[in-house]
């Protein structure tokens, strides 16, 4: 009974293999999307895993300079000889490689970098001129050493002997120390024989996976409203295939199949059409993925500093999340038509009702939900709190709106209808408003998608405007430069304003604000911060009383992380604590920072010297030449300012490539959502047309009238779509961006840019419409016919 | 020649529908009993019960109060399920909507009751099929057809099934006069083959004159 009962289940695919396409590319791009952005996460995070366990991050105590960047061997022989268990490790940039060196003798057992090495060829490892790196590293380094291929090490990561790594980067300091967890009881105190070295806790060491969680987190909310607009799809092809198979089911139970039996075997039809269809979604996720990684992995470089592998592993935690996602989703959009079988008599009628005809309690119903969504959006963004509050005011606010929007049009084309002269424009918006309730999940994804490309272009538009001014502001100086050592830095506080430049030491130092890791600035106060800063707020000659040290500057992280605000008191340091004077602008940063006059940060910190100097100068050529020829300064410690602004602007926007593409995706799979509904309507619309054609109106009229209904619903949407999506961007700038980094985007209008996304709606409404009203264009006469034939 | 036991009896069968006035009496007090071999027509003007009669008979519906008994099985305390089983196994029910399952060929359809109660012979369904005048229709899927022939493929179905009690509900009133006197000769045929028992509901005398016997249905009692 079971194999006769489901082939005759199956047998309903079989003969509409639209809706059985539909059904299956609904699922699949919807899962497409999901699983790839989840494919993305998952590469990341097992980088972030695989590096921190290559580089000891979280796993060892650390002892690094409390100032400057790097420490010297002699500090690291110092502490050997005074008791102190530490093995020496050095780290710098080799093109896109991250060389690490470490003495694999003394290094801490577990700590990965060693582990790969050992026991069986520590000989060869320590041979001079030797690293080892995966395959993919391994072919990006060009270096005079031979490169091991290893799996086991991180990507993006190569790793060797110390003296081997010092030598390929041409330097002789560390760059920090691992402690060994277990240390001699009668060891001396650090403080006491180093105080310029301080031990960083393993718990403290920089997370890259915490740092990156927004930005997964940002990728993961895209992947799932793509994934509901493209369970939409699946939604609404089900409720077509169900509806349509009410005489069936009738007829099953009538001939024996208990309902139980039925409802089991048409939730087993929809998991078997939901694995193929997962499956093929899982594929092409992997794909997109595959295209999208390398821009995430230089977004991720770009942003945090974290190497991600470039090419893509099929990892269970994805494509196992995908297709549980997938059939979990498509058993819930089957789960109401299920309910409706199992409450179904067995003898109600079997012609399928007007397919998707709401009733007007089901419209109220609809109705008060998108009320009550609306409510908590409202009452999310009034007092809501976190980023996950800020992800479900997101959820809420789309989701209502989307509901609503049927419930809002209906009204319209009633209007319309009332306002219509002729008989065939009567009819045309009689027949729209009657068409409303079979395509409303179709136009909810479209206004999802429009919606949500209005909102991110928005802000994405928003951030660039402000990114450009922030980095006129904050890059001011002509040249960056970086010393290698004290004497280079006197000689360029020296010799540079003998030629009229201007020398802005960049003076810094790793505190704690508040519970809040902060880099603490000493500035030399004049005209390019009085000119070029732009404050949040601000108290009068904001930068006068820092000069005289008497007030200090913190960004918009560190203040809303902290509570503070301009007039609040901040601790410099535990001995002292000084007036806020203004707030300023910090995008792209995550971490806070406070801001004092030089002469109070060289007064707190007497032993902290500059080693990177900003230069303002007219005549950059001609301090470029001072620089390298007479004083020995490397060309390549020096940074022109539009080089470092030009790669600025290339992060900024290789960042926002994986959300475009996410973008025209979901405008993608709602475009085609609209087709599909159109398609799996056309068969139902022949009985409502018939009518028509037969009073009169041609089948070439009947077929422009489709596509002029296409374009009036895409008009209608996109009037809809506005608000939501700069409600939508509002939420993105004021919300959720806060809550992620810390800092609040001013929000600007682009408007030629939405009436471009509209005409792209339209034309893809219409698309969409153009293959449907050409099947009904050329629908035969016989077909018309048959409704009106006593045998059909 | 002694009869055999009863294939379907019904014994003071009562059903109500509730509608907006309260409880409507359909059926009050009816019964019958049913051979194998036996047919019976059931008339009575619209609304007098026929279909709710038979619907009861099929296990389709349950009665409010009374004994119905099919093939031995009483239906009275049976589960959705039950019943089910005994439409499965022992009933078959002729729709005069045909109820052919629209994505299922010809074949199919008429092999389908079969299959599902295990006994599918498609040395049967092709007889059948000969003798209905479908041998041509096979693999063609039920929207092609006329009435007529879906109708004599419901036929097809039912008696595949080898039932022993088959339920027939208007089964030619969808057809002009020349084809429904066409398929209820075909069916009276295949019933006397098989032996079943054949209820059968309609408003025609010519067709309720064929019958074995006849039972006028007039507001929920027999007369």
């Amino acid at each position: 009974m079971t194999r006769a009962c489901l082939a005759a289940l199956l047998s309903h695919w079989r003969r509409n293999p639209l809706q059985l396409f539909a059904f299956l590319a609904g699922l699949a791009l919807a899962t497409a999307l999901w699983s790839g952005v989840q494919a993305i996460n998952a590469e990341a995070r097992a980088s972030y895993g695989a590096a921190a366990a290559t580089l000891g991050e979280g796993q060892f105590d650390q002892i690094v300079p409390v100032a400057a960047e790097t420490l010297s061997q002699s500090d690291f022989v110092m502490l050997r000889r005074s008791g102190w268990l530490v093995s020496p490790l050095i780290e710098g940039r080799l093109g896109d490689v991250r060389l690490v060196g470490f003495d694999p003798l003394s290094s801490p057992a577990g700590f990965v970098a060693a582990e790969v090495t050992q026991p069986d060829d520590l000989g060869g490892f320590l041979q001079p001129g030797q690293l080892y790196a995966d395959a993919d590293t391994a072919a990006q380094l060009s270096v005079d050493v031979d490169v091991v291929i290893d799996p086991n090490v991180a990507p993006g990561i190569a790793v060797g002997d110390i003296g081997v790594v010092q030598r390929l980067l041409n330097r002789t300091d560390l760059s920090r120390l691992l402690v060994q967890p277990e240390q001699p009881l009668q060891r001396p105190v650090l403080d006491d024989i180093a105080p310029h070295l301080r031990i960083q806790a393993a718990s403290q060491t920089a997370d890259v996976g915490e740092l990156t969680d927004s930005f997964h987190l940002n990728l993961t909310a895209f992947g799932l409203l793509s994934f509901a607009v493209g369970l939409f799809i699946v939604y609404s092809t089900i409720g077509l295939a169900f509806e349509q198979r009410r005489g069936m089911v009738r007829t099953l139970r009538a001939l024996g199949v208990s309902l139980p039996r039925l409802v089991m075997l048409m939730i087993l039809e929809v998991l078997m059409l939901a694995v193929v269809g997962a499956g093929i979604g899982v594929m092409l996720g992997y794909l997109i993925a595959a295209m999208l990684l390398p821009d995430v992995a230089v977004t991720l470089r770009g942003l945090y500093g974290a190497d991600v592998a470039g090419s893509l592993q099929f990892r269970v935690s994805w494509w196992g999340s995908g297709m549980a996602i997938a059939v979990v989703g498509a058993l819930a959009a089957a789960g109401a038509r299920l309910w409706q079988i199992a409450r179904m008599p067995l003898l109600e009628s079997a012609r399928p009702r007007a397919w998707a005809m709401t009733s007007g309690r089901a419209q109220r119903v609809q109705g008060a939900i998108a009320g009550v969504l609306l409510l908590i959006a409202v009452g999310l963004a009034w007092g809501g709190t976190g980023l996950m509050a800020g992800f479900a005011l997101l959820g809420c606010f789309l989701i209502g709106a989307a509901l609503a929007l049927p419930i809002l049009v209906r009204p319209l084309l009633a209007y319309a209808e009332k306002a219509a002269r002729t008989p065939v424009a009567r009819w045309f918006w009689a027949d729209t408003r009657q068409q409303l309730p079979g395509l409303s999940l179709a136009l909810m994804a479209l206004l999802l998608a429009i919606s949500a490309n209005i909102g991110v272009a928005t802000m994405v538009s928003s951030f660039r405007l402000t990114f450009v001014a922030f980095l006129d502001q904050r890059l001011a100086p002509e040249l960056y430069v970086e010393t290698a050592n004290a004497v280079q830095a006197a000689a360029i506080e020296a010799n540079l304003p003998k030629v009229g430049a201007s020398v802005l030491p960049l003076l810094a130092i790793e505190i704690t604000v508040a519970g809040q890791p902060t880099r603490l600035f000493g500035v030399r106060v004049g005209p390019t911060y009085w000119q070029n800063w732009v404050f949040l707020d601000t108290a009068p000659d904001a930068w006068d009383v820092v000069d005289a040290g008497t007030a200090a500057v913190i960004n918009e992280q560190l203040a809303r992380r902290a509570g503070l605000w301009v007039g609040d008191m901040v601790d410099v340091t535990p001995a002292r604590a000084l007036p806020i004077a203004a707030i300023v602008a910090d995008y792209g940063n995550p971490r806070g920072q406070l801001i004092v006059g030089e002469g109070l940060f060289r007064a707190l910190y007497p032993d902290v010297s500059a080693r990177q100097f900003g230069v303002r100068t007219t005549d950059r050529a001609g301090v470029r030449g001072i620089l390298t020829s007479e004083l020995g300064i490397p060309d390549s410690a020096i940074t022109d300012q539009s080089n470092l602004k030009a790669f600025s602007l290339q992060v900024f926007d290789r960042t926002f490539t994986v959300t475009a593409a996410l973008n025209v995706l979901t405008l993608a799979v709602a475009g085609f959502a609209m087709l599909m509904s159109l398609l799996t309507l056309a068969d139902l619309r022949v009985p409502q047309l018939a009518p028509v054609w037969a009073l009169g109106l041609t089948r070439r009229r009947i077929g422009q009238l489709e596509l002029l209904r296409a374009v009036v619903f895409a008009v209608v949407v996109c009037i809809f779509a506005l608000p939501v999506g700069l409600g939508l961007a509002w939420v993105l700038l004021a919300i959720i961006n806060v809550e992620a980094f810390g800092w609040r985007l001013p929000m600007h209008l682009f408007p030629a840019d939405y009436a471009q996304l509209g005409v792209y709606a339209m034309l893809a409404a219409v698309a969409a419409a153009a293959w449907p009203a050409l099947r009904l264009m050329q629908t035969p006469p016989a077909t018309l016919l048959k409704v009106f034939a006593h045998e059909r | 020649m002694t009869k055999a036991n009863p294939v379907l009896i019904l014994e003071d069968v009562e059903k109500s529908f509730f509608g907006a006035d309260g409880a409507v009496p359909v059926l009050r007090g009816v019964g019958l009993t049913l051979h194998p071999g036996e047919t019976l027509a059931l008339t009575g003007e619209s609304g007098s019960g026929k279909s709710t009669l038979l619907h009861i008979a099929g296990g389709l519906e349950t009665a409010d109060a009374g004994r119905v008994q099919v093939a031995g099985h009483s239906l009275g305390n049976m589960s959705d399920t039950e019943r089910a089983a005994v439409r499965c196994n022992d009933v078959a029910v002729i729709f005069q909507q045909f109820n052919l399952i629209p994505s299922l060929n010809v074949a199919d359809n008429i092999a389908f009751q079969a299959r599902l109660a295990g006994r599918s012979d498609d040395g049967l369904t092709v007889d059948l099929a000969t003798r209905l005048g479908l041998s041509e229709q096979l693999r063609k899927y039920p929207e092609a057809l006329s009435g007529g022939q879906q109708q004599r493929v419901a036929i097809a179905r039912a008696i595949a099934a080898r039932p022993r009690v088959l339920l027939a509900d208007e089964p030619t009133g969808n057809l002009d006069e020349g084809t429904a006197s066409d398929v209820m000769d075909q069916l009276l045929a295949l019933v006397a083959d098989t032996g079943a028992a054949l209820l059968l509901v309609t408003h025609s005398p010519a067709i309720a004159a064929r019958m074995d016997r006849r039972l006028h249905l007039s507001r929920g009692r027999i007369v």
